[in-house]
């Protein structure tokens, strides 16, 4: 955002891009760099955030940042291919340069949960905004308590930061459980949706914070068994998803009740939104 | 708070009185002065008799017959625009000479928000070097004859587009827009009376009320005063007392004229919230074309898609911004094609919640300001006036309800 128009974008290089999934429904991880110097010293994020992409030519959209904000250096955004901006998106090479303005929105409330368990529930690229905490917690590592990822996809094709997780998983003060939602030759974990995978595992709700992002119908049913297994309301945390062109709360594009989901969101608890009379 | 709430009892009870006494009008109006009810009343108060505003506004009067005089010398302060009839309809448009001037009509198609969000506009262009903003030209836009529920939408409008953080393109275009509103008179489509802004206190640089032979000129701005000052010798500031009788007897008259009146208004919001999934929004899904014509018209719909565009070259491009409806299909598609509000009916429902109710949340009113452009366009009689009537006679079809 600059001083004068928050609309125009700064510039950022890409400095790397990483394929996640491959496929039709590819999922490239684009790391960013700030051309401008000020800009760069500038930026500060929490995580949870958003970001407004620009391919010149294309257009604008939003999407969560997927890095850290203990990592300075650059900003990492993880996009899947499908729409019109996506799949320009994905064209762009390591060097191009695309606009990027923000931070927009709320963030996880990273510092109140210190000392509490945390539990992540990812689908599909919906792992994207909650990686951010992730790498977060973990390089904050003494300020919480156990740390659990429950992460699925549709097939193991679709699963993002494979290697990461393959790295995480050689530590031992966090467990990670993955899924796929059919059957594979080869896969020897969970097979089933991720509130299938939740209800399995059966955590503690005993000072615990739920985080999920996903596809709106698996949030429904995650929530709903976080419900089951005694999580309070304000124990679950989610980010919802919505169109947005400006990212300050006037395009009225995000708007859900009296919500603008980039002024208010997109992080929410769950006792925050389960009143909202709107479509989410 | 407790204090006003005294006052509008009190006054309220010299209404009852002054009824049963038949006291006459004037002696209520000076009543009603001392309990500053009348704050409100109409347009704005001559000068010496508002006491609550009485240092930072003045009221002239003037004879309609310098009026062309005026519209001459305010001609060259800018782009002046007014109501011109074409087609049978009334809109906005340049005006060059004082006969173009058309100024007994109720609405116009567009509002006077196409002159702070116009309906397409540039805000960045680019090429393989760099991006510039694009601002609009500093040249002046005067529009001219804009009535007090238009006036009460650009309020709205300032509020959402100039609140934390400023558009600039609105801020650009609002500061060079000078407002001179127009007094009206309303048809049986204008509800103004019951969204409460029949009446307008700010928002104007002047605005003129049409009295017989001549008009009271409100001041509403510091732009507005410095027109003034320059127009003195067709402005004067004496005003009898029988001008402001005839002014109150005006106001009453065009108050007795509205037919149309949304039921229940103040609580619609409730309304709206207790019947969030009434059969109602289904019937009216089921006839509504998702054509966006409401929010097209509609002087408070701001809501704006972004574009880019490659010129032929493909060397440069630009971005736009284009005003959008949330009645149109493909509003909220996100990603992976889901679309939350895939119906009519969904559309439709958030198009009429967020104006009458979660707008109050938000910015403290609703963002209809009853000026009727719904009642008069939608093609299938879906509007303010028939959806809220058809929500509150199923609120009252259950009596516990209405009690």
């Amino acid at each position: 955002m600059t001083d004068e128009n928050p609309y125009q974008p700064w510039i950022a290089k890409i400095i790397s891009v990483k394929e996640e999934a491959s496929g039709e429904r590819a999922i490239k991880t684009f790391r960013l760099e700030f051309q401008d110097e000020e800009v760069r010293k500038k930026f500060s994020f929490l995580p949870g955030q958003c970001i407004m992409i620009s391919v010149f030519g294309t257009g604008e959209s939003i999407f969560a940042i997927s890095s850290s904000p203990t990592q300075k250096d650059y900003i990492e955004v993880s996009v899947m291919r499908y729409g019109k901006l996506t799949k320009a998106l994905h064209l762009k090479e390591e060097g191009d340069l695309v606009g990027a303005r923000g931070p927009y929105g709320n963030s996880f409330k990273v510092d109140e949960w210190k000392g509490k368990n945390v539990l992540f529930l990812g689908g599909g690229i919906g792992q994207a905004p909650l990686r951010s905490v992730i790498d977060y917690c973990i390089d904050n590592r003494k300020d919480y308590g156990k740390i659990d990822i429950v992460y699925g996809a549709r097939t193991s094709r679709d699963l993002c930061y494979k290697d990461e997780f393959a790295e995480m998983s050689k530590k031992d003060d966090l467990s990670i459980h993955l899924s796929i939602d059919v059957e594979e030759e080869g896969w020897n974990q969970f097979v089933g949706f991720v509130p299938d995978n939740l209800k399995r595992l059966n955590p503690s709700p005993e000072n615990t914070i739920a985080i999920t992002c996903g596809p709106p119908i698996m949030i429904k049913f995650v929530i709903q068994n976080l419900l089951e297994l005694g999580f309070k309301e304000d124990q679950v945390y989610t980010t919802l998803e919505m169109r947005m062109k400006c990212g300050i709360g006037i395009c009225g594009r995000c708007n859900i009740g009296n919500l603008y989901v980039c002024k208010d969101g997109p992080v929410f608890s769950y006792d925050q939104i389960k009143d909202i009379q709107g479509d989410m | 708070m407790c204090q006003k709430f005294t006052q509008i009892s009190t006054f309220l009870k010299i209404l009852q009185i002054s009824k049963i006494l038949e006291l006459n009008s004037k002696l209520l109006y000076y009543i009603s002065l001392k309990f500053s009810i009348f704050r409100r009343y109409p347009y704005r108060l001559p000068y010496k008799y508002n006491f609550k505003n009485s240092l930072d506004m003045k009221t002239y009067k003037m004879s309609k017959d310098r009026f062309p005089e005026f519209i001459e010398q305010i001609k060259t302060k800018g782009q002046l625009y007014g109501p011109v009839k074409g087609n049978g309809k009334y809109s906005f448009e340049k005006i060059e000479k004082f006969e173009d001037l058309d100024f007994d009509y109720q609405r116009t198609v567009i509002g006077p928000k196409k002159f702070l969000t116009p309906p397409r506009y540039q805000t960045l262009r680019y090429d393989k070097s760099g991006q510039t903003d694009v601002f609009v030209s500093d040249e002046t836009q005067i529009v001219i004859g804009v009535h007090p529920c238009d006036i009460h939408g650009i309020n709205i409008l300032d509020r959402l587009f100039l609140g934390n953080i400023k558009d600039p393109y609105y801020e650009k275009r609002r500061n060079n827009l000078i407002i001179i509103g127009h007094s009206c008179l309303p048809d049986e489509n204008c509800v103004c009376k019951s969204t409460g802004t029949d009446m307008v206190e700010d928002g104007f640089d002047l605005f003129f009320t049409e009295l017989g032979e001549h008009y009271l000129v409100w001041v509403g701005s510091d732009k507005g005063l410095s027109i003034a000052i320059e127009a003195e010798d067709m402005l004067t500031e004496e005003i009898s007392e029988d001008e402001i009788q005839e002014y109150v007897r005006w106001q009453q008259r065009r108050s007795e004229m509205f037919k149309s009146e949304i039921p229940s208004f103040k609580y619609l919001a409730d309304i709206i919230h207790l019947h969030y999934d009434s059969k109602v929004w289904e019937q009216f899904g089921e006839k509504c074309l998702s054509c966006g014509i409401c929010s097209i018209v509609c002087p408070t719909c701001n809501c704006f898609n972004v574009e880019d565009r490659i010129s032929m070259n493909t060397e440069d491009g630009f971005r736009e911004r284009i005003l959008d409806s949330c009645t149109l299909p493909y509003y909220s598609m996100v990603a992976g094609d889901h679309d939350f509000r895939p119906d009519r009916t969904s559309r439709l429902k958030l198009y009429y919640t967020h104006k009458l109710k979660e707008y109050i949340g938000r910015w403290g009113q609703p963002s209809c300001v009853g000026c009727g452009r719904c009642i008069t366009y939608c093609p299938v009689g879906i509007n303010v006036l028939t959806v809220s009537t058809a929500l509150y006679e199923e609120v009252c079809e259950k009596p516990e309800a209405c009690e």
